[in-house]
């Protein structure tokens, strides 16, 4: 019983959160590798993309409260999401437009792509906060809170320990399921998809054998803005929406691309939970779990915690240094970077 | 004239010219080799006959028709393959992936030539869901050439098929370009193996420094003394 308590506690508060977190990483880290592995730079403006999109979802969602829309027991921002990624395809193909398909045509160098892209980061963050402000805004206001509460499954199991399932949680890893399934079939089965996994493998033979690069160009960024509009979504369901997070998102999301494999969508997936799971048992105290399991009446002193929750970016610098110095193409090989 | 013609072909990458008026070509059906020493311009050429090199004077026809200003791409729509020397592959790709892309531009149903492909190379229909990076050389360059023959070209061109692999596969690659030549397909290519590619050519083009110096048929060149001493090694 003891040891079904430790375990329950720590699904509650390591597992479910982990893997919420790991799965906004994922798709946050799939949008990063798509646009690498197409247009071959690091587009550092992803994050502040994820704020702009859930600043849209928000808006909408507000517009659809004031109309007295809902969705039932599910939060409205799901409603309000093919509107906010409408919004963010249109603001990152005008992005192309008017800054990098400029750098394609010159052919400039990734580098080049990359301070590029510094600078659309800096507009979207003053964009996002010129329209929205810099305040916290809280999301998934309506709907059931929980899909079962901790006081449900202590009842339900008899335990002293409970594990509660947030219905953002829930609708996070859902989401992220549906997402990455869907975005796995798209590349795997469809001649668009195929059409932009060849172009980048190799881009002069995609070129030969008939692919556009425009299109490829064109679809790898609809997709990122969408997945990019997903991931901010539902981190800002899961915690709360601020335009200044989404900025700090950025680190773990590079490091769960990079760890994954630079270009490689499974890599990406991965990379998301190899992160987020890091990061929360690195920050973990673990002083109730060893109260529980530790024999007799022993309690630990401390807290059990290795690093201090502030330190939790920290974790994604470590993991990122040693992966770059140890395997730089990353767990499923991907770009060297 | 031949079927596919660069005439009097001069150019280069940059200021100095590589190639100087020099003539290649290919008739249906047959096989023509390109071989000289180390930068005689082989691939040079090659790379002009299929658009990758900007021409300052001389032209290409392919079919009568002049294709001197057109694109890489538009030329593999009308009917030109082309088969580089490194990088031919999607590495990532399984075998199968990499024909059907291969078969891009085709609006009809490919699964025919794709069947045809597995006919000439047995082996890739064993290896097809295999990535194409995780394959043997001599079964990569299987898979190059079967990407560049789902277009169903008229013109087959070649770059080195036989770069880095056994002399026994080199054989067997030789003993599938000719048969692809027997469909009717013209096949150009470059030969670092000079003796064992003229031994299959019908016409071959001994190039130095970006110039023709002979052209003969390809077993005229073997019995040819001075080519034989120069190139040949005796």
């Amino acid at each position: 019983m003891e040891i079904m308590n430790a375990l329950a506690l720590l699904s509650n508060y390591l597992v479910v959160p982990a893997l919420a977190y790991g799965s906004q990483l994922a798709l946050g880290a799939l949008g990063v590798t798509l646009v690498y592995g197409i247009l071959r730079f690091s587009n550092f403006a992803h994050g502040e993309l994820m704020a702009f999109g859930t600043m849209a979802v928000i808006l909408m969602t507000w517009f659809l409260q004031a109309q007295g829309i809902s969705f039932g027991a599910l939060p409205t921002e799901l409603l309000a999401l093919p509107v906010g990624i409408l919004a963010t395809v249109v603001l990152a193909l005008g992005t192309d437009r008017v800054v990098y398909r400029f750098h394609r045509s010159k052919k400039s160098q990734p580098v080049i792509f990359l301070i590029a892209s510094l600078a659309v980061m800096f507009f979207y963050s003053g964009l996002t906060r010129f329209i929205i402000g810099t305040a916290d805004r809280n999301m998934g206001d309506d709907g059931a809170r929980f899909i079962f509460t901790a006081r449900e499954f202590k009842e339900w199991s008899g335990l002293d320990e409970g594990i509660a399932l947030r219905t953002t949680q829930g609708i996070t890893v859902v989401v992220t399921l549906v997402c990455v399934v869907a975005l796995f079939w798209f590349l795997n089965r469809t001649r668009a998809g195929k059409s932009m996994r060849a172009y980048s493998d190799n881009e002069d033979l995609a070129l030969l054998s008939g692919v556009n690069p425009e299109r490829v160009v064109l679809i790898a960024w609809i997709l990122a803005a969408a997945l990019a509009t997903v991931a901010g979504t539902m981190y800002g369901l899961d915690k709360t929406f601020k335009p200044f997070i989404y900025l700090q998102l950025l680190l773990p999301i590079f490091a769960s691309a990079i760890v994954g494999g630079l270009g490689s969508p499974v890599g990406a997936v991965a990379g998301g939970f190899v992160i987020a799971f890091s990061e929360i048992t690195v920050t973990f105290a673990y002083k109730r779990v060893l109260t529980y399991i530790m024999p007799g009446d022993n309690v630990p002193d401390g807290l059990v915690q290795l690093l201090s929750t502030e330190y939790k970016f920290a974790v994604s610098f470590v993991i990122l240094v040693v992966v770059l110095l140890v395997r730089p193409t990353g767990i499923f090989k991907g770009q060297s970077v | 004239m031949s079927f596919l013609l660069g005439k009097d072909m001069t150019g280069g990458y940059g200021a100095a010219d590589i190639l100087h008026a020099c003539t290649i070509g290919v008739e249906r059906g047959e096989i023509a080799v390109v071989v000289g020493p180390n930068g005689a311009g082989k691939s040079t050429a090659m790379k002009a006959v299929f658009g990758m090199l900007e021409l300052r004077s001389g032209q290409v026809t392919m079919d009568g028709e002049d294709i001197t200003s057109l694109s890489p791409q538009a030329r593999v729509q009308k009917g030109m393959g082309f088969v580089p020397q490194t990088n031919n592959v999607f590495r990532s790709m399984s075998v199968e992936e990499n024909l059907e892309m291969g078969a891009f531009i085709r609006t009809d149903d490919p699964s025919g030539t794709m069947a045809q492909v597995f006919d000439l190379f047995p082996i890739l229909k064993q290896k097809r869901n295999q990535p194409a990076g995780e394959l043997s050389g001599g079964q990569r360059q299987q898979v190059a050439v079967g990407r560049a023959l789902m277009t169903q070209p008229k013109v087959l061109m070649l770059d080195e098929p036989t770069a880095g692999v056994s002399p026994i596969v080199m054989d067997e690659l030789f003993d599938r370009i000719i048969e692809i030549a027997r469909s009717g397909i013209a096949i150009l290519m470059v030969e670092q193996n000079a003796k064992q590619a003229l031994n299959i050519a019908d016409k071959g083009y001994v190039l130095a420094q970006g110039a023709n110096l002979y052209t003969d048929t390809g077993e005229a060149l073997l019995n040819d003394p001075d080519v034989r001493k120069a190139f040949l090694g005796g």
